[in-house]
């Protein structure tokens, strides 16, 4: 694998594209410059390398919720055709416990992928390796595995499952608000029920493991190279140097591809032990067990209002599910704190342990059920008060974060509900529920707010102006799709002054300058902040070198300062040579430019700098200094409800988002899109269901687990409400990715209420709760 | 997967004796059998492919009958104008299923040999009792998750849905499906489970699906596939109807009616007890909503698919009723 080079798709791309130049600068609407690469299939996945002597590996699963493993009798598997090895917890190598994701220590000085005890139904118990991967999987269905089972807590509901753990960091409390709820004149209490969700990204889990000596290279679909890099470096004892990640192209994250996994340690142990090369690819049912979707919550939201329609009150109780031996805390009170003014306020939340792998995260975590609950309350509590649910809203819209008493960096939600409201004709909407129907069909328009913090964190990058005037970026950070390859491009190309097309951007590869998580929706802040430092470092060196090395054409002309823009140098008024970037550098006798750039504090030690790129320890709240700074959305949604069926389509959306600035208003659109796809899949759809004897997953396919199809979407217009935030990044955007799923569903449930009088509070709205 | 040798018929005769060996499995689009080989429920021993067998699909509609060769492709019996016109229900039934890529794909003499989505039946190594597998090893449905399991011709043995829609078209307009030999009716050609939920079809070793033939009338000429589910495309039907009309020449009174419903039984299911009650009746909503309520004579739920009960009937209505508008 060759450091991964899009110029040639970006060139053929700029043959195609209808715009102008500055669809190239930061902010400009250029088109994904790896798409033509995906498109053609010339973009090269993890499991599409060709290795010499590569063996296949595949996982034996659990077929029970909760025991021991009593025996794995392998000798069948071992003798089949083409099998190498056959790894029982007892026969795989010994692996070092690893630090976190937080960067706290292992508390176990070894680290089993293949368990003994099982605490869910799929957890990877053996595994088997062969010459192909139809041997590994005809040996691995010979491993005959025998259990002592005891009773598994299949789920929330389950009585086994009890009360939970408190979890006293979730405490939220300012006023008194058990007692002004009970002094409030009017009051609701409703409890909000999200089900188990996957990721379901098209690209399945899995990698290749090379070993040569003592240096490891994975090709694994990553959204964090530097954390799984130091993740394997410490179970295998080796330096973080000696791991290289290659993820250049990611067929879908969505949370779930930013750590390395129990099956990764296999696939990396075993190539170790057979010293050859190993790949090991999760079959889709195992896609649902191998790591965790977004945890099952439940919350009770209790409001006490004014007939004003003024919150007097919010006390609100949470709970979600986690696994027996990992710890999942979905923060559920996360929107419920502030998207609203309160006086009095109270939240609580509880971990319940069940028999299932540990959840993990899920575009948007905690913020994405928390609105479900907040968005519908309110949307409950203007029913009851005869005030429009809109109005409702701006009533208690607050002036500042209501929580930590701060004003808001910048809150363009007020903006984002008239632009929104105005677009969608909001002001047309019949009050009463069942009172807009075309046909059969009852029509509801439903509206909910969203919002996402802006996670913050340091970040590096390389760039590079090479001899023939083309510029180089690189960075150990990911493009899942979400376009980092192309705002990169763009913002090298602003900062330097060349075209965009002239940039090459190279990501994927942990050998490039060190990057943290793609998560939370933090990577274009971070990293369009790196890049702009780097180049604008990389400029000064070329137009310093310009002004004052005595072979350049502008050393005659004395000046202060040069004009670079689309790839020529001048005189600032004119009034010298006009040269392109290229002859420069040959006149000077240079073949480069090269400048690192970073965010880092500027004491930052070496050690800083390994956590913040291997740990998210050192993110930056975002509440952090003068500000509270977040996101914001409102969603308009039309559903139409067929009266007899029951069945719910959404036939119309209309978003207003205040990201901050755009880098790339059609790639921030396509996310938000994205996002509200996914909302509506979250909220007509998708459910892991459990078999409530087994513990087991039976929906673990994309057949019977159900997500969007294009005929379920309808046009879905998203209009920009953001202005650029300098206290949120360098260059002025806020988080996008995760934003706009945030109170897609409320605003369907709320929609379906309008349509139908009935008040769904438990995802997904099939039609059984609507007939 | 297991291993399995592949064979290459030359002929529909070599084909039979082929697929007549133990072990042996036809290999027509191949968009169920390689599914159900890749989770382990399918193990053929040999594979015989008749994909490239001549004549086979071919597709010939006048206004007498239809007739469907085996190979011929769900797009294309889907898209023909012959069948579009003639058999409206059985166009709507095709292009409702499935994916536009496994439509391009799947043949109709393999989509009649489709099986169960019953969860159970499809994960071997975690349920190891299901009796349409195994016989005699129990039923894992039964108390467990039910949504998309039947309400109708359900067995102590078994509970699994029968989930295409084309042959619920079919059953509707009386089709048959030519085996060689024996010609049946596709409604006597699929079995409800009773004590033997392995036996899906009467279909005999030695025998192959060369065709579907269909009857015209004046109620498939003047008919709809109705198809509820819970997303609108690539789903399997919450409960669908297939149905045809014919009115006498007063435009109101139920000369002929064909009613069959799928996504609720145990098999491509004819409501005869609504086609008797209506026929002779003046087409109005009451009465049509009240006959449709006996597509569910006899039907027992299992819990979480009992919304099944109420939604069919409501499916057949709106079928019939649409139909009457299009007078």
């Amino acid at each position: 694998m060759t450091a991964h080079n899009i110029r040639h798709a970006n060139t053929r791309h700029a043959d195609s594209r209808h715009g102008d130049a500055s669809d190239g600068a930061v902010g400009g609407r250029l088109s994904r410059v790896d798409g033509p690469a995906k498109i053609t299939g010339a973009a090269k996945y993890a499991f599409e390398q060709q290795l010499d002597g590569l063996a296949h590996a595949v996982m034996v699963e659990a077929t029970i919720a909760a025991g021991t493993v009593r025996a794995i009798d392998t000798r069948a598997a071992e003798t089949a055709p083409g099998v190498l090895l056959v790894l029982t917890p007892d026969t795989i190598m010994e692996i070092k416990g690893a630090s976190d994701w937080l960067g706290n220590p292992p508390t176990q000085k070894t680290y089993s992928p293949l368990a003994r005890t099982v605490t869910y139904s799929g957890q990877h118990i053996a595994a088997v390796v062969a010459e192909t991967f139809e041997q590994a999987v005809a040996a691995a269905a010979l491993v005959e595995v025998s259990y002592d089972e005891t009773p598994a807590i299949v789920d929330l509901s389950d009585p086994k499952a009890g009360d939970g753990i408190p979890i006293d960091a979730m405490t939220k409390e300012w006023g008194d608000a058990e007692a002004a709820f009970a002094a409030a004149p009017l009051r609701i209490c409703a409890a909000y029920n999200t089900q188990r969700e996957y990721q379901a990204a098209m690209e399945p889990h899995g990698l290749i493991a090379r070993w040569q000596g003592e240096e490891l290279t994975i090709w694994e679909p990553s959204q964090w190279l530097d954390g799984m890099a130091r993740t394997y470096a410490e179970w295998f004892g080796v330096p973080f140097e000696n791991v290289r990640l290659v993820s250049p192209y990611i067929g879908g994250g969505f949370g779930s591809k930013a750590l390395a996994l129990a099956h990764s340690a296999v696939a990396a142990a075993s190539a170790k032990m057979l010293g050859r090369p190993v790949k090991l690819v999760l079959t889709r049912p195992q896609n649902f067990t191998s790591y965790g979707g977004r945890a099952a919550t439940r919350q009770t939201v209790t409001i006490g209002a004014g007939r004003d329609g003024k919150i007097q009150s919010i006390v609100h109780r949470g709970v979600n599910e986690t696994a027996i031996d990992g710890m999942w805390v979905e923060p559920l009170a996360s929107v419920t704190s502030i998207m609203y003014a309160t006086p009095n306020f109270s939240s609580k939340q509880n971990v319940v342990r069940v028999n299932t792998v540990v959840p993990g995260a899920k575009r948007a975590p905690g913020e994405n059920p928390s609105a479900f609950g907040i968005e519908s309350a309110i949307d409950e509590l203007a029913h009851e008060l005869g005030i429009d649910p809109l109005e409702m809203r701006l009533i208690n819209y607050a002036e500042e974060d209501p929580e930590v008493n701060k004003p808001w960096s910048t809150r363009q939600l007020r903006e984002a509900f008239a632009a929104g409201a105005e677009r969608f004709g909001w002001a047309r909407r019949t009050p009463k529920p069942r009172s807009m129907r075309d046909g059969k069909q009852l029509i509801g328009w439903g509206v909910a707010a969203g919002t996402y913090p802006v996670r913050r964190a340091y970040g590096e990058a390389v760039v590079r102006i090479l001899a023939d005037g083309s510029v180089e970026v690189e960075s150990s950070s990911i493009d899942m799709g979400q376009g980092t390859y192309t705002i990169l491009a763009q913002t090298a190309a602003e900062t330097v002054g060349v075209p965009a097309d002239d940039v090459v951007v190279k990501l994927g590869d942990s050998r490039y300058p060190r990057a943290g998580v793609a998560g939370g929706s933090r990577l274009a802040g971070v990293m369009t902040g790196a890049v702009y430092k780097a180049a604008t470092s990389a400029l000064d060196q070329l137009v310093g070198l310009a002004i004052s090395d005595p072979r350049s054409p502008f050393h005659a002309l004395q000046a202060n300062t040069l004009v670079v823009a689309n790839g020529r140098i001048t005189a600032p008024r004119g009034d010298g040579p006009d040269v392109s970037v290229a002859e420069l550098l040959a006149s000077v006798g240079r073949d480069r430019i090269e400048a690192t750039g970073d965010t880092m504090p500027a004491n930052s030690t070496a050690e800083d700098r390994y956590k913040n790129y291997t740990t998210i320890a050192t993110s930056v709240p975002h509440t952090e200094g003068d500000y509270s700074r977040h996101s914001w959305c409102a969603h308009f949604i039309e559903v139409r409800v067929d009266e007899d069926f029951g069945t719910v389509r959404v036939s119309r959306v209309v978003s207003a988002l205040d990201s901050g600035r755009l880098y790339n208003p059609k790639l921030a659109e396509s996310q938000w899109k994205g996002g509200i796809i996914m909302g509506i899949g979250q909220a007509l759809l998708e459910e892991g269901i459990v078999d409530r004897r087994h513990g087991r997953i039976v929906n673990n396919n994309l057949a019977d687990y159900l997500v969007p199809t294009n005929a379920d979407i309808p046009d879905i217009e998203v209009i920009s409400v953001g202005i650029p935030d300098l206290h949120s990044s360098v260059l002025g955007g806020k988080g996008v990715g995760e934003l706009a799923i945030v109170g897609v569903a409320p605003a369907i449930a709320n929609a379906v209420f309008h349509a139908t009088g009935k008040r769904v509070r438990d995802l997904p709205i099939t039609l059984e709760k609507l007939i | 997967m297991r291993d399995f040798s592949y064979v290459r018929a030359d002929s529909i005769e070599a084909a039979r004796k082929a697929a007549a060996l133990p072990g042996a499995m036809l290999l027509a689009g191949g968009t169920t059998l390689v599914d159900l080989a890749k989770c382990g429920v399918a193990q053929p021993e040999t594979v015989v492919d008749i994909t490239h067998l001549k004549g086979l699909d071919t597709i010939s509609v006048d206004a007498t009958h239809a007739t469907l060769g085996a190979l011929a492709k769900m797009s294309h019996v889907a898209d023909h104008a012959g069948i579009k016109s003639h058999f409206p229900a059985v166009s709507e039934a095709l292009w409702q299923a499935a994916s536009a890529q496994l439509r391009n794909m799947a043949t109709v003499g393999g989509n009649l040999m489709q099986r169960t989505r019953c969860p159970y039946f499809r994960d071997p190594s975690n349920f190891s009792a299901c009796n349409k597998r195994e016989p005699g090893s129990g039923c894992s449905a039964i108390g467990g998750v039910t949504r998309g399991h039947a309400v109708l011709g359900t067995s102590r043995a078994c509970i699994a849905m029968y989930p295409g829609d084309l042959a619920t078209a079919l059953v509707a307009f009386d089709a048959t499906v030519h085996l060689g030999q024996r010609v049946l009716k596709v409604d006597d050609f699929f079995l409800q489970p009773g004590d033997t939920p392995e036996r899906e079809h009467d279909i005999r070793a030695g025998e192959m699906i060369t065709a579907i033939e269909i009857p015209g009338s004046a109620a498939a000429r003047r008919s709809t596939y109705l198809k509820v589910r819970d997303r609108q495309s690539y789903e399997f039907a919450a409960a669908s109807a297939a149905v045809g009309l014919e009115l006498e020449t007063d435009g109101r009174t139920i000369r002929d009616l064909r009613v069959a419903l799928g996504g609720v039984a145990t098999k491509p299911w004819r409501a005869r007890a609504v086609e008797e009650a209506l026929k002779g009746k003046v087409l109005d909503e009451d009465a049509v909503r009240k006959a449709s309520g006996l597509a569910m004579e006899g039907a027992v739920d299992h819990g979480a698919n009992h919304y099944k009960i109420e939604l069919a009937p409501r499916v057949v209505a709106r079928a019939i009723l649409k139909l009457g508008e299009t007078a």
